[in-house]
């Protein structure tokens, strides 16, 4: 677990000010998971495990609020045991900050986590946090940021300004683990295009707004790029991934129309670094199809397309959604368990290189909660990176008890 | 406050007495009795609304317990705020702590008197704020007997009227009111309330379901007044008689005029429901 000095101050601070509270409400909720998955096939490279992964995690939440809930704190640690990946027993801070409402503005202090889009199988806006990647396969999973946060209201919009001090390395499965190319990426081999490295203060401002059936979002972003450029390095005998973060300035537009029963979505960005300036796109639609078959259940369409002007990614720096198509549908079956399936498809339409996802989910009692994926990943081509993770196809299932 | 009641009642009847008129003029067949119980069951619900306004913002714990045909139970604990708009439809901001899982999602939804409403979801897990389709009106709500729809508040304009005449119960004198969703989206042909002749308050709802045939009755159970002024029941019984299951709403700790603002009912508020 990698806190900084900002962090720790922040923290100290933060619960400082925790114990200076009377009368405050405090309440606490979380979960304890277990977790298991099966790969079909063997490791197709030499230290990983065969078929077989447990692991179990906990994520409490202790929230404070006093002045009426003017003011509140808000602490969420995470941590997970994995047995058969070292790098996958991590832990990490999701939050620990601090929040006061004024009556047309709001400030947020700590670590927090920040959602920002409105497409599914790409979350190209999303930029604020960096991702956990060796906890899930997704992207969706999220580390922990440290910022301070001024949110005003107006008439015309919300105004969100960030001030990012510090920054997060992105996780990466080690060795032994699953899911991952041919090379290691080294934790320990981490460069920046900065001087400051990690302790760059970055900033964002966004504003965002309704205008009838529109939700639009629109963002600039200038400090650490979070995806990291993953370079091919020695580290003793072993070839390893060596991880370098460089500077950028992104620009970012996300609209939502709700039409009828139609929900319309676009992300765009514009990235600038000092290697490259490239534009992406990821826009799609969801129907969804209410009462099917004179019943309960809802059924969800989607339809989504991703471009990048870098094009396919090659041997070279290129991007991994460059021309690609996805499909899903969501059926909610709106019984009293919450039960839902998610079911996903992508295909590379310059490649031979497809996945499929399914996800499905349900309440047993008051308090567990089950949930069964399966994931597919296919190529036929030795330049794709699903190519990489061809052998990776695998099944898991996992409770969760909430308390 | 009162004044603007009025003043929307003056204007509402007049509205929907023209538009009667006009079309009248279409269906010459309407006859003057048809027209009179249009009129009087227009006139009705119209000072149900009335009587019930000027509560400005109201706060509220609900429990909601789930219960289907073999008696099983399943409880969710749910807390509404509702800011009232004058010309227009409510705002409300729900938030969830039970089933724990779901804790801290929340639902904020503008409803409108004639256009779809603007609702959006907020789920804590991913922190996403998702403006979702209000088409979705005759959906379950929570896995419950109650839809969207039920949930959205009274607005005059989202029905036609006929009175059907009085009826007593248990001592009580009844207007019994036909309603007829003006949204082609709404899960009922019709709706039948029975509508108590002193204050005015609801009682029970017949809801008919697409093929007109009795779908679920909703009964509202020990009336309260709060603030001197407004009714609330304590208990709402929703009975499936399609399908078995039921579902029973128990409101608490009702407060009235809390000072409550646009500001507390935007996305931000959406997001800071834990």
């Amino acid at each position: 677990m990698s806190m900084n000095f900002l962090t720790k101050k922040a923290a100290a601070a933060a619960l400082l000010l925790a114990f200076n509270i009377s009368a405050s409400e405090f309440e606490y909720s979380g979960k304890i998971g277990i977790e298991e998955r099966y790969f079909f096939a063997g490791g197709q490279y030499e230290e990983q495990f065969e078929h077989w992964q447990t692991s179990f995690s906990v994520e409490p939440e202790f929230t404070w609020n006093w002045n009426d809930g003017v003011d509140s704190l808000v602490f969420t640690p995470f941590y997970r045991f994995d047995a058969q990946d070292e790098q996958r027993t991590h832990g990490d801070i999701r939050e620990l900050f601090y929040i006061h409402v004024g009556d047309d503005w709001e400030f947020r202090a700590g670590i927090r986590k920040e959602f920002w889009g409105v497409t599914e199988f790409q979350h190209l806006v999303d930029v604020i946090n960096q991702t956990d990647g060796v906890e899930g396969f997704d992207g969706e999973d999220k580390l922990g940021q440290q910022m301070l946060n001024l949110s005003l209201v107006r008439d015309w919009g919300i105004i969100d300004l960030y001030l990012l001090p510090g920054f997060r390395e992105r996780t990466f499965p080690g060795e032994e683990g699953r899911l991952r190319g041919p090379l290691v990426v080294d934790k320990n081999n981490v460069s920046y295009e900065s001087s400051a490295e990690d302790k760059h203060i970055d900033f964002a401002a966004r504003w965002s707004h309704v205008l009838g059936d529109f939700d639009i979002g629109s963002y600039w972003f200038h400090g650490t790029n979070r995806d990291p450029l993953l370079t091919p390095a020695q580290n003793g005998q072993t070839l390893v991934l060596r991880q370098y973060y460089n500077q950028m300035d992104q620009l970012g537009i996300d609209v939502q129309a709700t039409i009828d029963d139609w929900l319309w979505k676009f992300e765009s960005i514009y990235r600038s670094t000092k290697a490259e300036d490239f534009g992406a796109v990821q826009a799609g639609f969801e129907y969804t199809y209410v009462g099917v078959f004179d019943s309960f259940t809802d059924l969800g369409l989607l339809m989504e397309y991703g471009w990048d002007s870098r094009g396919e990614a090659g041997a070279s720096a290129g991007a991994n959604v460059q021309n690609d198509l996805f499909l899903g549908s969501r059926i909610a079956f709106n019984d009293m368990q919450d039960s839902e399936v998610l079911m996903g498809f992508s295909t590379d339409l310059d490649h031979n290189a497809f996945s499929i996802l399914v996800e499905a989910s349900r309440r047993f009692g008051d308090s567990f909660k089950a949930n069964l994926d399966f994931r597919m990943l296919q190529s036929s081509e030795y330049t794709d990176q699903l190519y990489s993770l061809k052998d990776d196809d695998h099944l898991q299932v996992s409770l969760d008890w909430y308390f | 406050m009162l004044y603007q009641g009025r003043l929307k009642t003056v204007l509402i009847t007049t509205l929907l007495a023209a538009a009667s008129l006009s079309s009248f003029a279409v269906s010459q067949q309407e006859t003057d009795q048809e027209k009179n119980a249009r009129r009087k069951g227009l006139d009705i619900s119209v000072e149900v609304k009335n009587r019930d306004s000027g509560w400005g913002d109201s706060k509220a714990d609900m429990l909601m317990i789930l219960r289907n045909e073999q008696g099983q139970e399943s409880v969710r604990e749910i807390k509404i705020k509702s800011l009232e708009q004058l010309g227009d439809g409510d705002k409300s901001l729900t938030v969830f702590n039970k089933p724990k899982d779901v804790k801290g999602s929340a639902f904020l939804s503008y409803s409108h008197a004639e256009k779809a409403d603007d609702q959006w979801l907020y789920l804590p897990s991913l922190k996403r704020v998702k403006r979702i389709s209000s088409r979705n009106k005759s959906g379950p709500f929570m896995g419950s007997e109650f839809s969207f729809e039920d949930f959205s508040s009274f607005e005059v304009e989202k029905y036609s009227y006929k009175y059907l005449g009085n009826e007593k119960i248990a001592a009580k004198d009844f207007f019994k009111v036909e309603q007829f969703p003006v949204d082609e989206n709404s899960g009922y042909t019709r709706r039948v309330v029975w509508i108590d002749q002193q204050e005015y308050l609801v009682h029970k709802i017949d809801y008919y379901d697409r093929k007109n045939s009795l779908l679920k009755t909703l009964t509202y159970v020990d009336y309260q007044q709060y603030s001197g002024k407004f009714w609330r029941a304590r208990s709402m019984q929703m009975i499936n008689h399609q399908n078995g299951k039921s579902t029973e709403l128990i409101w608490n700790n009702y407060t009235f005029n809390n000072g409550l603002s646009e500001g507390d009912f935007n996305r931000n508020a959406l997001k800071r429901t834990r």
